[in-house]
């Protein structure tokens, strides 16, 4: 067994709240700059510009790219190898999250109660955590901090198998088009097709961490990811929603055997501004 | 072109601007978002005085990070306005709102309010919080404090970039 200490924990993901608060990662900066080279309308190359701005001033200032530092969720692999001594991994991540919106000046962002008081909790917690175990001594931990105009604009729904692929398409397409500019495009769009409900759901926002722009290793999602990307982008919603060629910068299909009666789809959103930090323990 | 302009506004230079227009603001403008505005309408409806005038001004629809040492306001950029639509028409009709900053589409109920009352909406750049924060020059809180990042600030623009995207005349680029 391989023991790794709460604090361990903690302290590192305290420092990932505020890495990907400020640092967009290079695959999101590089597909922002191909995005503006390929956009032709003027208000839309304006806010491309802002958005290459805004990223140096995050990075150099220490600022988070977004005052929406979102609800912090985590994807977490852990070796079957290892231990976390001195508390539960929930535990700790939470510390850590608590640590790092203070610490960084990240905006907490999560009521107590979703309902009734809806009273903040002033310290960003409790986490979000998907929690998997893998072979090995490694523990994986990835955030992705989740902004609240984004993630409203999620679409979910049980198609008819017999709509199949058109269905998908028409769904996906029409859940972007309808967002419009709530979701702060150019989005990156994740897809979760199969499993059961939540499933699809999971893996859409497990989608939004791929490269962006990969695409996906089966050819006939791969085709499908391009033909709804030139669609969406065909719609002229535009960056911001005020028009433009770039709508979305990449669609991303997560895919999944699901029950002979049912096609799940569900979509998620991530604006430009798309964060995420990582780190191997 | 860039306009230039500064807050507050008179029906006339509202009622100057068109959808599409590029924007260069300065001047004192108030946040709020929707625990405010509910609250704000609260007191409209109870006869209250609102703790801020909005006469002429403003309302930046946004909820800045915490303002780290040295600076007057942490990141600081739109949120979406649409939940704000249950609430502006009042504060248009009652106490004279000229113009609102935020992100995404607004209602038909909204939009005819601007129209009838002559106020404007104007597009922040939605995810670029850091480079809007470098136009905030000073920030402090003046109403419900217990609301923390949702409470009303009052803020002090120094060439903030915005787009008009609903004009007075229902114009819209949404």
């Amino acid at each position: 067994m391989k023991t790794i200490t709460f604090d361990t924990v903690k302290d590192a993901v305290c420092r990932m709240c505020g890495q990907a608060a400020c640092d967009l990662p290079p695959d999101v900066l590089a597909a922002l700059k191909s995005a503006a080279g390929r956009e032709k309308n003027v208000l839309a190359q304006g806010f491309f510009e802002q958005y290459l701005q805004n990223s140096d001033i995050a990075a150099r200032e220490r600022l988070p790219l977004c005052q929406d530092t979102g609800f912090a969720v985590f994807f977490v692999s852990m070796g079957s190898e290892v231990m976390i001594d001195g508390g539960t991994l929930r535990e700790a991540i939470n510390a850590g999250v608590r640590d790092g919106y203070k610490k960084y000046y990240l905006r907490k962002s999560i009521v107590a109660d979703p309902l009734f008081d809806r009273k903040n909790t002033f310290d960003n917690t409790p986490a979000v955590i998907h929690l998997e175990q893998v072979p090995g001594d490694q523990l994986h931990i990835v955030l992705a901090p989740k902004g609240g105009g984004s993630e409203n604009m999620s679409a979910l729904k049980m198609l008819k198998p017999s709509e199949g692929r058109n269905g998908v398409v028409d769904f996906v397409v029409n859940s972007v088009i309808s967002a419009g500019g709530n979701p702060c495009p150019p989005t990156i769009v994740g897809v979760g097709i199969g499993g059961t409900m939540e499933y699809a759901a999971f893996m859409a926002k497990k989608a939004l961490l791929r490269e962006v722009g990969k695409a996906s290793s089966d050819p006939r999602y791969a085709e499908l990811e391009a033909e709804i990307l030139q669609k969406i982008n065909a719609s002229g919603v535009g960056s911001q929603g005020l028009g433009g060629d770039i709508t979305a910068l990449a669609v991303h299909i997560e895919f999944h055997p699901c029950h002979l009666a049912s096609l799940p789809v569900a979509v998620n959103l991530n604006c430009h501004a798309a964060r995420h930090a990582e780190v191997i323990l | 072109m860039k306009k230039v302009m500064q807050t507050p506004f008179t029906e006339e230079a509202v009622r100057s601007l068109h959808a599409g227009d590029q924007l260069i603001l300065s001047g004192t403008v108030y946040t709020g978002r929707d625990a405010a505005h509910k609250r704000l309408c609260a007191m409209l409806a109870a006869g209250e005085t609102l703790p801020v005038d909005l006469a002429g001004q403003a309302i930046y629809f946004v909820g800045p990070c915490p303002a780290p040492p040295g600076r007057p306001i942490g990141s600081a950029g739109p949120t979406t306005s649409g939940r704000m639509d249950a609430y502006s028409p009042v504060l248009i009709k009652e106490c004279g709102l000229r113009a609102m900053i935020g992100k995404g589409g607004r209602s038909q109920a909204v939009i005819e309010a601007m129209k009838e009352y002559g106020c404007v909406y104007l597009a922040a750049t939605g995810g670029a919080g850091a480079l809007i924060a470098n136009s905030i020059v000073k920030a402090e809180v003046v109403a419900f404090d217990d609301l923390g990042p949702e409470a009303i600030y009052k803020l002090e623009l120094d060439n903030l970039p915005l787009v008009v995207a609903i004009d007075a005349d229902g114009n819209s680029l949404l």
